[in-house]
């Protein structure tokens, strides 16, 4: 009875304390994001580090998103047609790969692939400069780490998300059209023109918001899970995957919550 | 000696989690002065030397830099106080993305990219005091042999002129000729130049020749100190036992 009674405290104590550790860990990134805001938004500033940030997190990504980006579009207008004339709904195409691209595939679809780029490398770079002492090399030196490496990071990634989103949504647009007039047998100038009609503003805006928050969480964990590491070379690879893992929850999280606040 | 110490730590105590590393550390050092701290791995040398430069807050105790309390001081009073401090680390601890020139100076210009020619200029005068050429000047620090990262390391933590030098195993993974080359250039900064150092190591030679003082720091104490001719008749069974480096005794 006793032995029942302890497996059954043990087991809500397991649980108790991932719980304990959950939270922990929130709070602890929420106070790294709050101080990497604060001491980011004073100076000194480095526009040199934020410009090559801007070029490694938005320029240098330009090609794997591109391609994601016309591969989901033609695949989506595929698999619109097909589904669609079952009954009798092929023109729905334009519509929904405008309603997809725009509204859902093309900033989540951004999101994830900057993050496999850019989060993972983000980890490892910072985490490689914690274990090997260069984070406290740069602090004896009088060199604010959040300043210096952490903020110009994530100022950058809120910034080029956006605008590689708006890139993404306007080639999987055209992916879609090229498949649909080159296979699917649809006229140019009508498929266009549909386009038009469902593209609407607010999705556009929307998505937008959509790429700076998900921006907002590649950066942070990515410098939070580098700043954080201990351990030598198997704790660098631990924060990588840390870091890629957690960004790809909160993204499809936030991109859940954000679609079901907006378009209810 | 006497007069205001250039730092005195009194009672410093610091634990991680269950692990107390350092369970209440007295020492004080005067301007001017070398001292050498040795001690197993694990001791808490490092973790002494981080509570020093503010990296590390202790849980308890105080630690005066000419006077000033740095367990107390806030963020900007820190990065004040730091002006006083350089630190070679253990591995060098240079920045692999930039060049040596931009490393060199880093205390300088706090990594912002500025008045090219001249921190090249002091980045070159820098690295002849430790003895390299200013041929390496634009090479990345993964270009350079484990001994010349030391120096370039050693060269970026005096280029600011601190008052107070820490080094964190200087000598450990170089061969014996070229950790002397390193022996002397600490020695040259004390002798020359002024600086106040304070050396972790665990390599006797060194203490002997670069220290005018050696305290040994054992399960989170300082057990022993006493100047350097004194370390082979010290009548302390731990630090003969570590001197001598044998395997049986006081120490497991």
């Amino acid at each position: 009875m006793t032995r029942l009674l302890g497996a059954l405290v043990g087991f809500f104590a397991a649980i108790g304390r991932v719980a304990i550790g959950l939270f922990a860990t929130i709070g602890r990134v929420a106070i790294f994001a709050w101080r990497t805001l604060v001491r980011g938004l004073a100076p000194p500033y480095y526009p040199g580090r934020f410009l090559e940030q801007l070029a490694n997190i938005g320029w240098f990504s330009l090609p794997v998103v591109g391609m994601t980006a016309i591969f989901t579009g033609a695949a989506l207008a595929q698999q619109v047609y097909t589904g669609g004339s079952r009954f009798n709904a092929q023109s729905t195409v334009p519509a929904i790969v405008t309603f997809g691209m725009v509204r859902e595939l093309g900033p989540v679809l951004v999101g994830l692939m900057v993050a496999g780029r850019v989060s993972s490398a983000t980890a490892a770079e910072i985490g490689t400069m914690r274990v090997t002492e260069q984070l406290d090399a740069m602090e004896t030196l009088r060199t604010d780490p959040f300043r210096y490496l952490i903020a110009p990071r994530l100022f950058a990634a809120v910034l080029a998300l956006p605008v590689m989103v708006l890139i993404a949504d306007s080639i999987g647009l055209f992916g879609g059209y090229l498949l649909s007039i080159g296979k699917l047998g649809f006229n140019p100038t009508s498929y266009l023109h549909t386009t038009r009609q469902f593209l609407e503003m607010d999705d556009v805006v929307m998505s937008l918001v959509k790429a700076a928050v998900f921006g907002f969480f590649i950066a942070l964990l990515g410098c939070y899970n580098g700043y954080a590491t201990q351990g030598g070379a198997a704790g660098v690879g631990r924060s990588t995957t840390d870091a890629v893992v957690s960004t790809f929850i909160l993204i499809l999280l936030s991109d859940l919550l954000i679609t079901v606040m907006v378009f209810t | 000696m006497n007069g205001t110490p250039k730092i005195e730590l009194r009672n410093v105590a610091k634990a991680f989690g269950a692990n107390r590393v350092l369970e209440g550390i007295d020492l004080s050092i005067q301007p001017g002065e070398s001292v050498a701290i040795i001690g197993g791995s694990g001791s808490g040398k490092s973790v002494t030397l981080k509570c020093i430069l503010g990296l590390i807050r202790p849980d308890h105790g105080e630690i005066l830099v000419d006077g000033a309390d740095v367990t107390r001081m806030g963020a900007r009073e820190l990065e004040r106080q730091r002006t006083k401090f350089g630190m070679l680390f253990q591995g060098g601890a240079l920045f692999d993305s930039l060049p040596v020139w931009r490393n060199v100076t880093f205390g300088i210009t706090q990594g912002r990219a500025r008045d090219a020619t001249r921190m090249r200029r002091i980045a070159a005068e820098n690295l002849e005091r430790v003895g390299l050429d200013s041929k390496i000047l634009n090479l990345r620090p993964s270009e350079l042999s484990g001994g010349m990262q030391k120096r370039v390391a050693l060269a970026r933590a005096i280029a600011p002129r601190p008052e107070i030098i820490f080094f964190d195993e200087p000598t450990t993974g170089l061969d014996p000729i070229r950790a002397d080359v390193i022996n002397d250039l600490i020695m040259s900064l004390v002798e020359d130049l002024g600086v106040t150092a304070l050396t972790i190591t665990h390599d006797m030679a060194s203490a002997r020749k670069i220290a005018h003082r050696v305290a040994m720091l054992y399960d989170g104490r300082i057990i022993w100190q006493g100047p350097r001719d004194r370390l082979h008749s010290s009548g302390n069974p731990y630090v003969d036992q570590f001197v001598q480096g044998r395997a049986d005794g006081p120490i497991r």
